[in-house]
């Protein structure tokens, strides 16, 4: 017989507007690793925060070993063994990595905190991640990456027989992710449960036993890995046949519209040079970290180089500043959301229509309320946000959901250069064809593109030209029909070094 | 390995700028007028600054959970009536007296923690409502006359010196030491700057986060039991106008020091050192027959300054 270690039954969950779970059943077995899967929206992390006490279910019941639990508060659930890494990151950015990682739990001495003890302990735990830093560093100068790991170990600190991993993978480059999947794969050995939730189909059958999927809010069903292949996957999760994932191109690329010569930022990126034609994809490829970000940032006049020349259209740009740059018809969907795509105490439809404003407001200053709600609305509709309503407040969203926004936000600017920094990233499959489809549709359109991904299969299946960073320098340029997984990978890692 | 070592320099240097702007005053001072740098000075000044420190350091707590609190001058105004009044009506031990005021105090701030921590209001709004109730209560309970002729060993504590240092400063220094302890060796500390930096990331780590809320405003509270009976002592009098606007100068001394008003970053020894530099500036204002409408200006410049000087640091 299976041993079952947590079961939830008939789960109900109602937001205002919004029911986000409908009587769902969810379990877990000993010694097993549970993919929870299905699109934007689907009610996955709801569910999880439900099962670590971070919010009450209106209806239906939550067994561990049988008995009936109600947890009301996270402490509850960690002390009954349940752990959580949140979707969401929420490092303490003012303390430093031991600190955040033993947060709620310090070792002390008597009445005082051990720091010596924390320190040593964090050390070792990081070890166990496969991170190299000083215990005592503050956590804002950490990088995305870097501080999920650090999540990722803080979860691992409580000993949980449960561990619930919502999204872990998202922010980590490739190495990290193999790093995660071996400890997994020890927790596992050890007996303990594992929810993880993804929306990489390859890493699910990489790692999980047992898939559950939800859609919209309803339980679909719980398979095991073996029995089902990703096809049938997609299928139960979108509802319907995703034949096509990546749209053909018939992209002609016309004049030159953007030159970059000899960009520089000391110890952060050097010599970077490219041109962007009209009617073009530019990929852009490279390990989490590879200083692509970076480039983009001082493009856009976020952060300023230390040398080297931007010409937009032929004209050289002085000190470029985001002010300048967005008016010279550049947009940039940036890679943080949180940190600067959104402003998440704001409704959808503020935050859509934020950069356009001056767009849709009379001389006098004064926004022309219904056309700015037929845009918010149009492109809700177009990029298929889920949500009860424009006057939702962006907060209360899925996480894939918001990254929607944050596309929405500058596709109404209708930019002639559009950055695109990891796009895809925390969003459901069906949601993925839509914004390939929409990207694609911009360079036909004649638009030109820039996009920046970590995913090899989304960089040969987007781009018509690709351009290779290692630490901070751009390692090699390729038009798509060079361009494989190999030449891309060695570019990218440092096995090219010795030889080049 | 070079830039390193001068980033490093130039973070300490940064750090501790507060420290230097203070020891440069006190020179530039000294030069200009010959009664700055006497002992007689020194000393008047740091018992003048012992009342504006115990409460900048209650501030300072509460600021790093991301609150603020507004009713510190009236809170002192009330626990010190109390005091006085108690003092006049009863024959208590003073040790009782001091007492007195302190959970007064504790009750003013339990008030301004739990609508903060339990009904999730404003703490610039809670706070607010307790200043006027408290000056209000204080008003009501003197009949709006000061309370004076208090014992003579209650005075001491204001006005008396152990090995020729100030009480209130003694005081100071403990209710310092006690706090700084707190702050960074005691969980409790950990906690208030969780909570200040992100309290989501707090409240998912298992902490109580309202208690923590809650128990600032206490501590502010106490700080200003504490104050009330050193200005009380040192007037010989329970005033019902003490204390008024101290809640600005309490909040210019944190915000000098360094500490975030958006919460989660701040350290006590900026407090003490922003306390400080208040103090010298009044001092040696007064010493050079600045009028004080003047020195409201100079206040306000310098808490200006120590804000750009923050916002250099952070950027
Ligand atoms: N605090 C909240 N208030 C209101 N609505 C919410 C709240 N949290 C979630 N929702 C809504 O509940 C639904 C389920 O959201 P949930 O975050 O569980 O989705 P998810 O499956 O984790 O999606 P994703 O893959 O994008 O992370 C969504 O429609 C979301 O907008
Ligand atoms: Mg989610």
């Amino acid at each position: 017989m299976e041993n079952i270690v947590l079961e939830a039954r008939n789960i109900t969950k109602r937001f205002p507007g919004v029911l986000a779970l409908s009587n769902v059943n969810f379990r877990l077995v000993k010694g097993k690793v549970h993919a929870l899967m299905g699109e934007n929206g689907a009610g996955k992390s709801t569910l999880m925060k439900i099962i670590a006490g971070i919010y009450q279910a209106d209806e239906g019941n939550v067994f561990l070993h049988g008995e009936k639990v109600v947890f009301h508060t996270p402490k509850q659930a960690l002390t009954n063994g349940i752990s959580m890494i949140h979707q969401e990151l929420s490092p303490i950015l003012d303390m430093t990595i031991a600190e955040n990682l033993f947060l709620g739990k310090e070792f002390c001495k008597g009445k005082f905190i051990d720091y010596r003890r924390m320190n040593s302990e964090a050390t070792a735990l990081m070890e166990r991640v496969g991170v190299d830093l000083p215990p005592t560093m503050l956590m804002k100068e950490l990088s995305v990456s870097q501080m999920q790991m650090i999540e990722i170990a803080k979860a691992l600190a409580y000993n949980a027989e449960i561990i619930i991993m919502d999204e872990p993978s998202a922010t980590i480059t490739e190495r990290e992710i193999a790093n995660l999947f071996e400890i997994i794969q020890g927790l596992k050995e050890d007996g303990r449960c594992i929810v993880y939730i993804t929306h990489k189909m390859d890493e699910v059958f990489r790692i999980a036993d047992e898939i559950t999927v939800f859609r919209d809010g309803q339980y679909i069903g719980t398979y095991d890995a073996d029995d089902i292949d990703e096809n049938q996957l997609v299928v139960k999760m979108v509802n319907r046949e995703l034949t096509e994932i990546y749209p053909k191109k018939n992209n002609k690329a016309a004049d030159e519209i953007l030159r970059v010569e000899n960009l520089c930022q000391k110890g952060v990126f050097e010599d970077i040079s490219f041109t962007l034609r009209k009617g073009e994809i530019l990929g852009f490829s490279g390990l989490m970290g590879s200083g692509r970000t970076e480039v983009m940032n001082a493009l856009f006049g976020i952060t300023h180089p230390t040398s080297g020349t931007i010409y937009i259209n032929g004209e050289k740009v002085d000190k470029p500043n985001p002010r300048k740059i967005i008016s010279k018809g550049i947009g940039y969907v940036t890679e943080d959301r949180k940190g600067n795509g959104l402003v998440l105490e704001m409704s959808v439809y503020d935050n859509t229509i934020l950069p356009s404003l001056s767009k849709l407001s009379n001389r006098m200053g004064v926004v022309n309320r219904r056309k700015a709600l037929e845009v918010a609305e149009e492109y809700k509709e177009k990029l298929k946000i889920k949500t009860p309503g424009l006057q939702q407040t962006v907060k209360q969203l899925s996480g894939g959901n918001q990254q929607k926004i944050v596309l929405a936000k500058w596709l109404i600017q209708n930019p002639d250069i559009i950055i695109f920094d990891e796009p895809t990233r925390g969003i459901d499959v069906g949601a993925k064809t839509e914004i390939y489809k929409l990207v694609a549709n911009l360079a036909e359109e004649g638009k030109a593109i820039i996009f920046i991904s970590s995913e090899m299969p989304e960089i040969l299946g987007m781009s018509d030209r690709v351009i290779v960073f290692y630490e901070g320098k751009k390692t090699g340029e390729l038009s798509i029909e060079e361009a494989t997984q190999e030449r891309i990978m060695m570019y990218a890692s440092d096995v090219e070094k010795g030889g080049a | 390995m070079g830039e390193k070592t001068r980033g490093f320099d130039k973070k300490w240097i940064q750090t501790y700028m507060l420290i230097f702007i203070v020891i440069g005053l006190g020179v530039i001072l000294s030069f200009i007028s010959s009664n700055f740098l006497t002992v007689t000075n020194l000393l008047n000044v740091v018992r003048q600054i012992a009342v504006n420190g115990i409460l900048a350091i209650g501030m300072t707590i509460v600021c790093l959970t991301g609150g603020i609190d507004l009713s510190v001058g009236s809170i002192v105004a009330f626990s010190g009536i109390i005091a006085a009044g108690m003092l006049r009506d009863t024959g208590y031990p003073i040790i009782i007296i001091v007492l007195a005021a302190i959970v007064v105090g504790a009750v003013c701030g339990l008030y301004n923690g739990y609508f903060v921590a339990y009904w999730n209001a404003a703490p610039f709004v809670v706070t607010l409502s307790m200043m006027t109730i408290a000056r209000g209560m204080t008003y009501v309970y003197s009949d709006g006359r000061p309370i004076s002729n208090l014992r003579t060993e209650f005075l001491t504590i204001g006005k008396g010196s152990i090995a020729g240092i100030p009480i209130p400063t003694l005081i100071l220094v403990v209710v310092f030491i006690l706090g700084s302890i707190m702050l960074t060796k005691l969980k409790f500390g950990r906690y208030v700057y969780a909570v200040g930096g992100n309290e989501n990331a707090a409240m998912v780590s298992g902490i109580n986060v309202k208690r923590i809320k809650m128990m600032v405003y206490v501590l502010s509270g106490i700080a200003c039991g504490i104050a009330a009976i050193i200005l009380t002592a040192r007037v010989s009098a329970g005033l019902p106008q003490a204390g008024e606007s101290y809640e600005l100068d309490a909040i210019a001394a944190t915000v000098i020091g360094g500490t975030s008003l958006s919460g989660g970053r701040g350290r006590l020894w900026g407090t003490i050192v922003g306390a400080v530099l208040l103090g010298i500036v009044n001092n040696g204002l007064d010493l050079l027959n600045v009028s004080s409408f003047y020195q409201q200006i100079v206040k306000g410049l310098i808490i200006l300054g120590a804000i750009l000087i923050d916002s250099k640091r952070n950027s």
